[in-house]
């Protein structure tokens, strides 16, 4: 075979690609990763601004379980790509909170606290939080093949409390939903062990450092990747992806491809397209974060606690994509700072806001308007974040501030490609990876693994399954 | 290649896949799975491994016999000896 031609082409350099790649290359496969930007990490990305360095995505990993508890998806992801846990240098955070006017549930690494919280909080509900907690831990949430169930409707058996559904379901959601109102259950289970069961940690130096430990593994393995050098089209010959068209130009072939773009998005760049099918699976969920750098560590005024705080201030939590640019009245504050990192500390404060966002309203603005709502909302969202923290005089925190940047529904599809800036991409999972071509596959978002440790174990269970396992398996 | 070599380079193998295991004491009559916490991703990987390490193929049907050490090496020996 030439050049032009490998055994598995991967679309995008995102934490799914690189495991996926990491696994066909560990195993002899030749392999290529075409990224159409210049950096890796796709929705986990960080980028340098000002001389500052930023995490995106990113505000905790999840999935996080100490050293010796086995046969959780950290372990295995650590397994299949030959990683010391070392690697990733974790910390664990110190506390999180879902905070609703007038109550609030603190929950930890440590399941007992939650479960203590809603004991103490909600008594009525407890028997029935028992019995929803076995269902979650009894479902097989990796199966490949599970039919979607609406999580409301589960709940719904076991709690009757609409304020503690509600609170159960606002990190979730944040942390994972590309649906509206409610969640496949399926789903719901894979977020309720990510966060509550499991649990979160950061590496100090944040996203990149798990970056670097997936780049270093793929280039040790003899993975090439093709960074700039993006896929223009998906060419179908005999119900095969034939061809693939760079976006220079260039033509390659491939015997497998292996997508993470998104189910729309690697829909319409097949040809013929498929439009229609793009069209009906398209993610209307988009965010707006803040970011603010302060000279000093929060732990100054009282901030020092809370690792995420998952906030709503009206009656039912509405998850849906808003009628206004930014919905103020929920959130997800995250403060990085707020990791038990040990003898280290982060140099600066962080304080990061997370809102649901509307793309049409932000897309199409003259650039001057753009900017000048990026600021009347920075200080909008900031303002309703700090409602569920101990107050700070503005003047304090105006004093401490070094830097601030923030992104939109646009930034996001700008750096992710994702339609509508759909953070979490299409509503519909396709869980077997499977598509209209026989050798293409999806893997990342839209197979419907969660979370960064969810987007690495996509990659590898579509390698491992469409392309290692079976009778091929063996090359 | 003795059935102890077998044993010794499937343990190998099993160290670099799940290094949090403790491989000290394995009963080499027992099955694997009964005493480490291995799962169908990690007998792939054994059989991948064995692949791409030894040159030995392991068919789809053949994987119930690396169930145990002593199995593995049963099976294995004589796929050595036609091989060498």
């Amino acid at each position: 075979m030439n050049d032009s031609h490998y055994d598995v082409a991967i679309i995008g350099a995102g934490m799914s690609g690189l495991a996926a790649g990491i696994r066909l290359a560990h195993f002899g496969r030749k392999v290529c990763i075409f990224e159409r930007h210049n950096a890796p990490g796709g929705l986990n990305g960080f980028y340098s601004f000002s001389g500052r360095k930023y995490d995106v995505g990113l505000h905790a990993l999840t999935n996080y379980v100490a050293a010796g508890v086995k046969g959780t998806p950290l372990g295995k992801l650590f397994r299949q790509l030959r990683i010391d846990r070392e690697e990733f240098a974790l910390h664990p955070q110190k506390q999180s909170r879902i905070a609703f006017l007038g109550c609030s549930l603190k929950f930890t690494n440590d399941f007992a606290v939650l479960e203590g919280e809603v004991a103490a909080k909600f008594p009525r509900q407890i028997s029935g939080w028992h019995n929803l907690v076995g269902a979650v831990r009894a479902y097989d949430d990796v199966a490949l093949d599970a039919r979607p169930v609406s999580a409301r409707e589960v709940v719904a058996r076991h709690l009757s409390d609409p304020l503690l559904v509600d609170m159960i379901f606002c990190p979730l959601m944040y942390y994972g939903s590309a649906q509206e109102r409610d969640m496949d259950f399926g789903q719901f289970v894979i977020m309720f062990k990510a966060l509550y069961l499991e649990g979160f940690a950061r590496p100090l130096e944040g996203v990149r450092v798990i970056l670097r430990v997936l780049l270093e593994k793929y280039r040790r393995a003899g993975g090439e990747r093709r960074m700039k050098c993006g896929v223009a089209r998906i060419v179908e010959r005999g119900g095969r992806a034939a061809q693939l068209v760079l976006d220079s130009g260039e033509e390659i072939t491939a015997d497998h491809v292996i997508s993470s773009i998104g189910f729309a998005e690697t829909m319409q760049l097949c040809e013929p397209p498929q439009s229609k099918a793009a069209e009906e699976n398209t993610g209307a969920l988009s965010y707006a974060e803040t970011i603010t750098v302060f000279d000093r560590e929060p732990v100054e005024w009282g901030w020092g606690e809370d690792t995420i705080v998952f906030f709503n201030d009206s009656d039912r939590f509405d998850y849906s994509c808003p009628t206004t640019p930014v919905d103020l009245r929920s959130g997800v504050i995250c403060i990085p700072n707020n990791f038990v990192y040990g003898g280290d500390r982060l140099p600066e404060g962080i304080f990061r806001v997370t809102c649901l966002a509307n793309y049409a309203m932000w897309a199409h603005q003259p650039e001057e308007a753009y900017q000048a709502d990026k600021v009347w909302w920075f200080d909008e969202i900031t303002r309703s974040a700090r409602r569920f923290l101990p107050i700070v005089d503005d003047a304090v925190l105006a004093r401490s501030k070094l830097a601030t940047d923030m992104f939109t529904p646009r930034t996001i599809k700008k750096f992710t490609g994702h339609l509508n800036g759909a953070i979490y991409g299409a509503p519909q999972k396709v869980r077997n990876g499977r598509t209209h071509l026989s050798n293409l596959y999806l893997c990342g978002t839209d197979q419907g693994f969660l979370g960064i440790v969810g987007a690495m174990l996509s990659g590898i269970s579509m390698a491992n399954y469409h392309v290692l396992q079976g009778s091929s398996a063996v090359k | 290649m003795t059935k102890d070599d077998c044993k010794k380079l499937v343990i190998d193998i099993i160290s670099d896949i799940a290094p949090d295991e403790d491989l000290s004491a394995i009963k080499p009559e027992v099955r694997l799975r009964d005493q480490l916490e291995l799962d169908s991703m990690d007998f792939l990987d054994i059989v991948m491994e064995l692949r791409k390490r030894h040159g030995i193929e392991v068919p789809e049907a053949d994987y119930g016999r690396l169930a145990s050490l002593e199995s593995c090496a049963d099976y294995l020996a004589p796929k050595f000896s036609t091989k060498a």
